[in-house]
């Protein structure tokens, strides 16, 4: 069974076809990349998917149980995270805390003895602490804990929305942009950082991105969007000779890829 | 029947009043996304002003009315640059708490100034007079109050749909960032929106003096969150939404006086702004925007 | 090892303290160094202590700014008065009671209203704060507009005191944990927050109906010194008053709001005379926090937080 099979996925605002009959699967362990010109529908995708938006019509199947129209928590809970394009961290939170939030849906100890401060509460926040401590160490962020989120400098943000995400302990990690705003160098690191945790924790990758040479460089397999539509799916080599493609990109912006 | 017809000419006038205050809300949130408290306040310095114009300068009630309007009209620009312009760029709460303050500081600067003690608006700036059509009492203060209201309401929107500030007040309200660079000037839109805003209050407030005869501090509170609610039951934002929602909240109002407990009437407005938010926050009219993520 | 025995100590010191302040006020009380007005002063204090505090639950930790506060002091006073007057059951019956009610309606105006955002959730609970008095005013086993008279004084310095500290520990005990995390991180984005598997909802609520029960704890204690309530002690500038210590102590600041609730009792005493002229002060500081200082005294950071870590235990 595929991790994620998404089944003729419809989604319109105002009548107008934002998403038009998306199927798409992922299997365990896989990176894939989504692509396409600006306003194709990623994003609406990613909502889709994560139960930010309500689809129209179709399915989402998460190891062959249908999430689709679900409320975001319960999407988390059943094994999906995810980032932003536009960093969306707590912002006025400490590095630590944007971090243990995510654990927040493992929680063992109990309101009850959080009010009155049994053991089980001193234990539990420590395991907290401890595991947070983990997920920054991996990031690098660990020396930064204490850290207002928003002080950090942007490259930072943005592995601590990763981070964050990771934290919820996922099976498929979905990133949008992650490269957005970095530079050539920053974005390499990156890219060995998203192979590196994809082995490191066993899960699968689905991303968006504009930066060609990242997503041809990591991904397995490329699903080109266009107004909405699938026009393209294949190997990284497929798509990079793939006319459709060549003339979706073309067409919106010139020389870019 | 006749008695339900004389509710509804009750509900009438009423809720011409409604209406005007709602107009002041919608404007001023369709144009900076703020719910301005004070709004129903201004009401009150309104009536004041036309109290004291009649009182102290001997003034008929058109130009009391006048009066009050111009009055309120710079008050309001006032209020706008002093305490909301600042704030135009942080959150939504800071805003409203803002307006909550500005509230309380008209209400009770006011109540330092001239006393907590309601004023008799002078009878004889207005001698009421009844009319008998076919078994219904029509008061002449009803057909002033609504012939009035509804002048203004004409003018309004000649003002919006006709004129060039009309225009740019749609315009800002549609996109500022767009409408700055349509070479617009913000600032001065929205002082505006303010300025018409608050004189329509200050009518409305002069309106309520001739129909309750009496004006204190604190009686713009009610008719304000009344016509804040008719505001929002019309869709907040949409002129033509205010209107039709001030009448209705008039109606409503006369009605639960007119048959059931007349305690529970301010009840009434609240119960119906909680299941319009509840149903449709968008209100009857409104269209709904989701977040963008 | 060291740590911990230090973080003992520590507590061990402000338990003396608290114990202390109270022994001394205890004995003032007892040999008649307080006058009525300081005693009156004493019991408002600790009242909006614990209404503050609770508020800033609401609207400052979680980010969801309620107007409605009062409504639920009301529910809280009124319960526990039938309770113990019309009952006559014994005063612990009445606060267990009171609170009770007063959470419970904070979960039926709860569960509807915070689906609203923002300014809508503001109207919407000032909207039902008002309904919540006007019900009263119309129910005549509580006598209507005209209010219960007689009620039994028994809200004594130490339900005062204890009260208003219990208040604060269940809060801050409430805020550093994992669950207070997920409230503020509700405040910071909601959306991420629900991303990050945070059932938003219910966490709002939560926050919500604690804010609620504290409120009507402390119109329990409100009612059984006061001798008298009226529906008409419950309207919204009552929930306005609550707002300005809020505002002012700093929004999603406990410290905050405990020195703004005792800063702001003290400025009603001095102002007792001048009623009206205190409300202009109160509106303009709501109006000049919020243009020169919208973070308040202290902004969401709480005094000497590795004392209080201290005690309480949240961290070493």
């Amino acid at each position: 069974m595929s991790l994620l099979e998404i089944k003729n996925l419809y989604k319109s605002f105002g009548g107008l076809g934002a998403v038009i009959n998306f199927n798409f699967t992922i299997q365990s362990g896989e990176l894939i990349g989504l692509i396409g010109p600006n306003g194709a529908g990623k994003t609406t995708v990613f909502n889709l998917i994560t139960g930010v938006y309500r689809p129209d019509k179709g399915q989402i199947l998460l190891q062959g149980q249908n999430i689709a129209g679900l409320p975001p928590y319960t999407i988390c809970q059943k094994g999906i995270a995810r980032t932003f394009q536009n960093i969306r961290l707590f912002k006025d939170l400490s590095v630590i805390d944007n971090v243990k939030i995510a654990f927040h849906k493992n929680v063992d100890y109990s309101l009850f003895s959080t009010l009155i401060r049994l053991p089980a509460f001193f234990q539990g926040e420590k395991d907290i602490e401890t595991k947070a401590m983990e997920y920054l160490s991996i990031f690098k962020l660990d020396h930064k804990r204490d850290e207002i989120a928003s002080n950090l400098p942007y490259g930072e943000q943005r592995r601590l929305e990763i981070a964050r995400a990771l934290a919820t302990q996922p099976t498929l990690l979905i990133l949008d942009e992650p490269a957005a705003g970095m530079n050539p160098q920053e974005t390499k690191e990156l890219m060995e950082l998203i192979k590196w945790v994809r082995e490191e924790f066993q899960l699968s990758i689905l991303l968006i991105e504009h930066d060609m040479s990242l997503v041809m460089g990591v991904c397995e397999r490329i699903y080109v969007l266009d107004y909405g539509q699938v026009i393209a799916e294949g190997l990284p080599q497929e798509i990079r000779n793939n006319k459709k493609v060549i003339e979706a990109y073309l067409g919106e912006e010139v020389g870019k890829c | 029947m006749l008695e339900f017809l004389q509710q509804m000419i009750n509900g009438l006038s009423l809720g011409a009043i409604y209406a005007l205050i709602a107009l002041g809300y919608t404007m001023v949130y369709g144009i900076i996304k703020l719910i301005n408290f004070a709004h129903g306040d201004i009401m009150m310095v309104g009536a004041y002003v036309g109290f004291f114009s009649i009182t102290l300068l001997g003034t008929d009630i058109v130009v009391a009315m006048l009066a009050a309007m111009i009055f309120c009209a710079i008050l309001g620009v006032i209020m706008e640059k002093v305490a909301y312009r600042p704030l135009r760029n942080s959150t939504r709460i800071a805003a409203l708490i803002t307006a909550i303050g500005l509230s309380l500081f008209l209400e009770y600067i006011t109540v330092v100034i001239l006393g907590p003690t309601q004023k008799v608006f002078p009878a004889s700036a207005f001698p009421v007079k009844a009319y008998n059509i076919a078994g219904l009492s029509i008061l002449n203060k009803q057909v002033f109050v609504f012939v009035s209201a509804v002048l203004l309401m004409v003018i309004l929107q000649y003002i919006i749909k006709r004129t060039k500030t009309g225009k740019a007040m749609r315009a800002v309200s549609l996109d500022r960032e767009a409408a700055v660079l349509m070479g617009i000037s913000v600032d001065r839109t929205i002082s505006i929106t303010f300025a018409i805003g608050s004189a329509l209050a200050a009518a409305a407030g002069v309106m309520i003096g001739v129909y309750y005869q009496t004006i204190n501090p604190l009686m713009g509170i009610i008719p304000g969150l009344k016509a804040f609610v008719a505001a929002v039951l019309g869709g907040i934002g949409l002129v033509p939404g205010a209107m039709v929602g001030g009448f209705v909240m008039g109606l409503l109002e006369t009605l639960v006086m007119g048959y059931g407990n007349s305690l529970y009437r301010d009840a009434v407005a609240f119960g119906v702004l909680i299941i319009i938010l509840l149903i449709r926050p968008t209100g009857l009219f409104g269209k709904n925007t989701g977040e963008k993520v | 090892m060291q740590e911990k025995s230090k973080s003992w100590l520590q507590f061990l010191l402000e338990v003396i303290v608290l114990v202390l302040l109270f022994t001394l006020v205890q004995y003032a009380l007892s040999a008649g160094l307080v006058n009525q007005s300081y005693q009156i002063t004493l019991t408002s204090m600790c009242i909006n202590v614990i209404l503050a505090v609770s508020l800033n639950l609401i609207n400052g930790f979680t980010g969801q700014l309620s107007l409605g506060h009062a409504g639920f002091m009301a529910i809280g006073a009124y319960v526990s008065v039938i309770i113990t007057n019309f009952m006559d059951l014994p005063f612990i019956a009445g606060i267990l009671g009171g609170c009770l009610a007063a959470g419970i309606a904070g979960f039926v105006v709860g569960v509807p209203t915070l689906r609203l955002k923002g300014d809508y959730l503001a109207i919407a609970t000032l909207a039902f704060g008002e309904i919540i008095r006007v019900v009263l005013q119309n129910i005549d086993y509580v006598n209507g507009p005209a209010g219960i008279m007689g009620i039994t004084k028994l809200t004594t310095w130490p339900w005062l005191y204890w009260a208003a500290i219990f208040t604060i520990l269940i809060i801050v005990n409430l805020m550093n944990s994992s669950y207070g995390r997920a409230i503020v991180s509700i405040r910071e984005d909601e959306v991420a927050s629900e991303l990050m598997g945070i059932n938003t909802t219910r966490y709002k609520v939560l926050a919500f109906v604690i804010g609620a029960m504290f409120a009507g704890l402390a119109g329990v204690l409100y009612a059984h010194y006061f001798y008298i309530i009226r529906p008409e002690t419950f309207n919204f500038l009552k929930s306005f008053d609550m707002l300005v210590m809020v505002v002012l102590g700093g929004l999603g600041s406990t410290t905050g709001a405990i020195i703004a609730a005792v800063f702001i009792t003290f400025l009603t005493l001095a102002l007792q005379k001048y009623a009206a002229m205190r409300m202009v002060i109160y509106a303009l500081t709501l109006i000049i926090v919020m243009i020169y200082r919208p973070q308040g005294l202290m902004g969401n950071k709480e005094l000497s937080r590795k004392t209080f870590s201290g005690i309480w235990g949240g961290r070493k």
